[in-house]
């Protein structure tokens, strides 16, 4: 055998071993807010999930090679959507998740549609995403604010809770909040006396309050998230407003919150989610995993992440190919879903995940065995009902299926 | 006017009150932003962050697993310790910004680069020089550490300049505000972020001491005593702070450093102390500040980020650096925010902003600026 044919068959191999394990390539973008008012409910920890997702699929055994990068998009629209086109253009990223704040995500989902991507989308609430604005590229994954409104708002008018004033965050979310919740309370048979529009990231909510109070509602309902959510609780305590015979709804509450706020002044609060930590086994394994990364335990946001993650890799594993984004989410909403995090469901043909929802209270400081152990379940809400029935979405991509 | 008619009167009195609550935060951070900028020409950025520092030293000083120190000697030592560590940052970094020889800032720098890896280095070969921590038998994580390092870093470093190795030039006027505003405003980023990441963003619960706990009802609202304390404890502050200045002699002395530090240190006052010394003040009323917000707001890291430029209007409205101008207008503002988010909540978070730009297009000095 001379040199020749050594080095012959040599590269052949190498060619061989390479063509063996040709990967599919596979960029992952978590776009959220990492510095301000929702960086704990999403942030690092929806990073953190999104790498745990791909760590159980096992990827690397399954021929996908997945990075996952990230960016912090401020709240701003225009951040977002620069951040978008850069990763698009640029750096190859196939797929976009999280990305709080529905202005920011009504504006990515744009982008995302433009060039042909994947939005998986589980920190904004706004249920537009899945409605007038629905598109063939987005998949709207956690909650949303009809599930929140229907949850929330028919469990109080049942309880009596019928005259509501709303204290709302005054952008694209808080509207959809107020608006979707306006309408189960009307529909239930209860009034709406007024609502105050309050700027995003408020640091003091006493004036809105006061004219809560003085509005004579039973219920003041918050239509906000994170920080300002926190502060309007924490200040409706100072201010009174339980002792002086109204109650408090918070309509989007998530388990940083509580952690925030502190069991003494958050207690008693009833509130709809579509995740705790705390609900089985597979929950608990999750987040024990999850806390060891990060201190804390995850949020609804960031179990979304996951499960979002898990199921785009299942759909990219079986077209062995992430860059045809409307061919993936035709995948994802053919195949049931099926996680440790939200156990079975679907994807809905307007691009709404399905699973089930959680009316939770608040445990009082005595209930509570420890750090994070926050929430007591009342009643939970069989996934085809908790989300609005696809025919009222309104969304395009529906009604051009029934045609 | 017409919308007026649609307010019951008790409803107004109710904002009223509110808007002066709200003042009095704004009136004691523009005061202590007044001093700093009447007295050493520095636009302090950082005051934001000092008054986050306030609301996080009383939190810590509460939940420390040594000893834990209520709301009451919080509301003192609190401001003593970030006025302390302003005075660090005033004698180590905001001093050396009007040096005339341009080798100062680099052996500081140097001796900081040098001392901080030091301690670094020390805490992750986990070997050579005992780490504190170990022994105490607590886990610090890498983030801490450094933190720890760089406290320790501008400690040593201020030691060195206290012995004359680096000593601090003498204040004066030549100083550009620029560089002032430029440090300070990154060193607020760079410790806003540090306190993100090590405490998150959702900040922290502090709960009201139970002195101050329910409320009064008025009449025509239901005050918390806990912000009707806030409002005697600003004004009292602030009319305080007012006196000081304009009727003892050390307040004739700072005056006086504005005017001329060169013939104030010939009659023999140490006038970089002065300097030192106002700044450590001025941050301290931030600081103060801070712990009377932290049982109102959650303790946030960016709980300054988001007040500090309502504050920086309030100061131009008043007139830079004037005392009198930045408490009134810290309250009249308040009350005008109130008002506004009755008429149009919307508008709230800007009308601050449109009266700036008013006033700055009449009275360029603001209402109670001097013209120079």
């Amino acid at each position: 055998m001379n040199i020749r044919t050594v080095f012959i068959a040599g590269a052949a191999l190498l060619f061989a071993a390479t063509a063996v394990h040709a990967q599919t390539p596979v960029k992952i973008g978590v776009l959220n807010d990492r510095s301000s008012l929702y960086a704990d409910l999403g942030g690092e920890g929806s990073v953190v999930a999104a790498k745990l997702a791909v760590e159980d699929f096992k990827a690397a055994d399954k021929g996908l090679k997945v990075d996952v990068i990230a960016a912090d998009h401020q709240n701003k629209s225009d951040i977002a959507v620069n951040t978008a086109r850069e990763w698009f253009d640029q750096q190859g990223v196939d797929l976009i998740v999280d990305t709080p704040n529905s202005g920011v995500a009504l504006a990515v989902s744009e982008i995302v549609k433009e060039k042909n991507k994947v939005f998986i989308n589980s920190g904004a609430a706004s249920s537009d995403l899945t409605g007038a604005k629905c598109t063939p590229n987005t998949i709207h994954w956690t909650y949303d604010t009809w599930q929140l409104a229907n949850g929330t708002g028919s469990a109080i008018v049942k309880q009596g809770g019928d005259k509501w004033f709303f204290i709302t965050a005054d952008y694209a979310f808080g509207h959809a909040l107020e608006r979707d919740t306006a309408k189960v309370v009307k529909d239930a048979g209860g009034t709406v006396l007024g609502s105050v529009k309050a700027p995003l990231n408020t640091q003091d909510f006493s004036s809105f309050l006061l004219q809560a109070q003085s509005s004579g509602a039973k219920i003041v309902g918050l239509a906000n998230a994170g920080g300002d959510t926190i502060n309007s609780i924490k200040q409706a305590s100072e201010f009174g407003i339980v002792q002086g015979g109204q109650n408090l709804a918070g309509l989007l509450i998530f388990l940083t919150d509580i952690h925030s706020l502190g069991l003494k002044t958050a207690q008693g609060l009833i509130f709809t989610a579509s995740f705790y930590w705390d609900l089985n086994d597979d929950t608990r394994a999750f987040a024990d995993r999850f806390q060891k990364q990060t201190g804390r335990k995850p949020t609804m946001v960031q179990a979304g992440v996951y499960s979002g993650v898990l199921h785009y890799l299942k759909a990219v594993e079986a077209l062995k190919s992430a860059k045809d984004g409307a061919a993936v989410v035709t995948q994802m909403k053919a195949t049931p879903t099926d996680d440790p995090l939200f156990g079975k469901g679907e994807v809905r043909a307007d691009g709404r995940k399905i699973h089930d929802s959680y009316l939770f209270e608040v445990k009082k400081p005595e209930e509570s065995k420890g750090p994070w152990d926050y929430y007591k379940l009342l009643a939970t809400t069989p996934k085809e009902k908790a989300f609005r029935p696809l025919s009222e979405g309104g969304c395009p991509l529906v009604a051009s299926a029934a045609k | 006017m017409f919308e007026l008619i649609g307010v019951p009167p008790q409803a107004l009195f109710g904002q009223l009150l509110l808007g002066l609550i709200n003042g009095s935060f704004y009136a004691l951070l523009s005061l202590g932003l007044a001093v700093i900028f009447g007295l050493l020409n520095i636009i302090n950025f950082a005051h934001g962050a000092q008054y986050m520092l306030g609301a996080f030293a009383a939190y810590l000083l509460l939940n420390n697993p040594f000893y834990s120190i209520g709301y009451w000697p919080a509301l003192i030592l609190a401001p003593v310790i970030v006025g302390g560590l302003g005075m660090l940052l005033e004698r180590n970094l905001i001093s050396q910004l009007n040096v005339r020889s341009k080798t100062r800032p680099l052996i500081f720098i140097a001796s900081f680069v040098a001392t901080f890896l030091a301690l670094a280095a020390s805490h992750l070969s986990g070997g050579a020089v005992p780490d504190l921590a170990s022994l105490a038998g607590y886990k610090l994580d890498p983030a801490a550490a450094y933190g720890i390092a760089a406290i320790g870093a501008l400690l040593f470093t201020s030691l060195l300049s206290a012995t004359n190795m680096l000593k601090a030039p003498d204040a004066d006027q030549n100083t550009d505000h620029l560089y002032g505003l430029l440090l300070t405003f990154g060193l607020a980023i760079i410790i806003q972020g540090l306190f993100v990441n090590q405490y998150g963003s959702s900040g922290l619960p502090y709960t009201i001491p139970d002195e101050l706990k329910g409320g009064q009802n008025l009449g025509f609202m239901f005050l918390p005593i806990y912000r009707g304390w806030v409002i005697v404890a600003s004004l009292a502050v602030c009319i305080a702070t007012w006196l000081i200045i304009e009727k003892t002699k050390l307040g004739a002395y700072l005056r006086a450093a504005t005017e001329n530090p060169t013939l104030l240190s010939a009659f023999g006052v140490n006038v970089p102390r002065l300097v030192t010394f106002t700044y450590g003040f001025g941050v301290a009323l931030a600081g103060l500040a801070g712990v009377l917000a932290a049982p109102i707001y959650s303790v946030n890291p960016n709980m300054g980020a988001d007040l500090i430029i309502v504050v920086f209007a309030v100061v131009v409205i008043g007139g830079m650096g004037s005392i009198l101008g930045a408490i009134v207008t810290g309250f009249m503002l308040g009350i005008v925010e109130g008002l506004t988010k009755v008429f149009y909540p919307e508008a709230a978070s800007v009308v601050i902003f449109v009266i700036m730009a008013i006033v700055l297009l009449i009275k360029p000095a603001g209402l109670f600026g001097r013209t120079a």
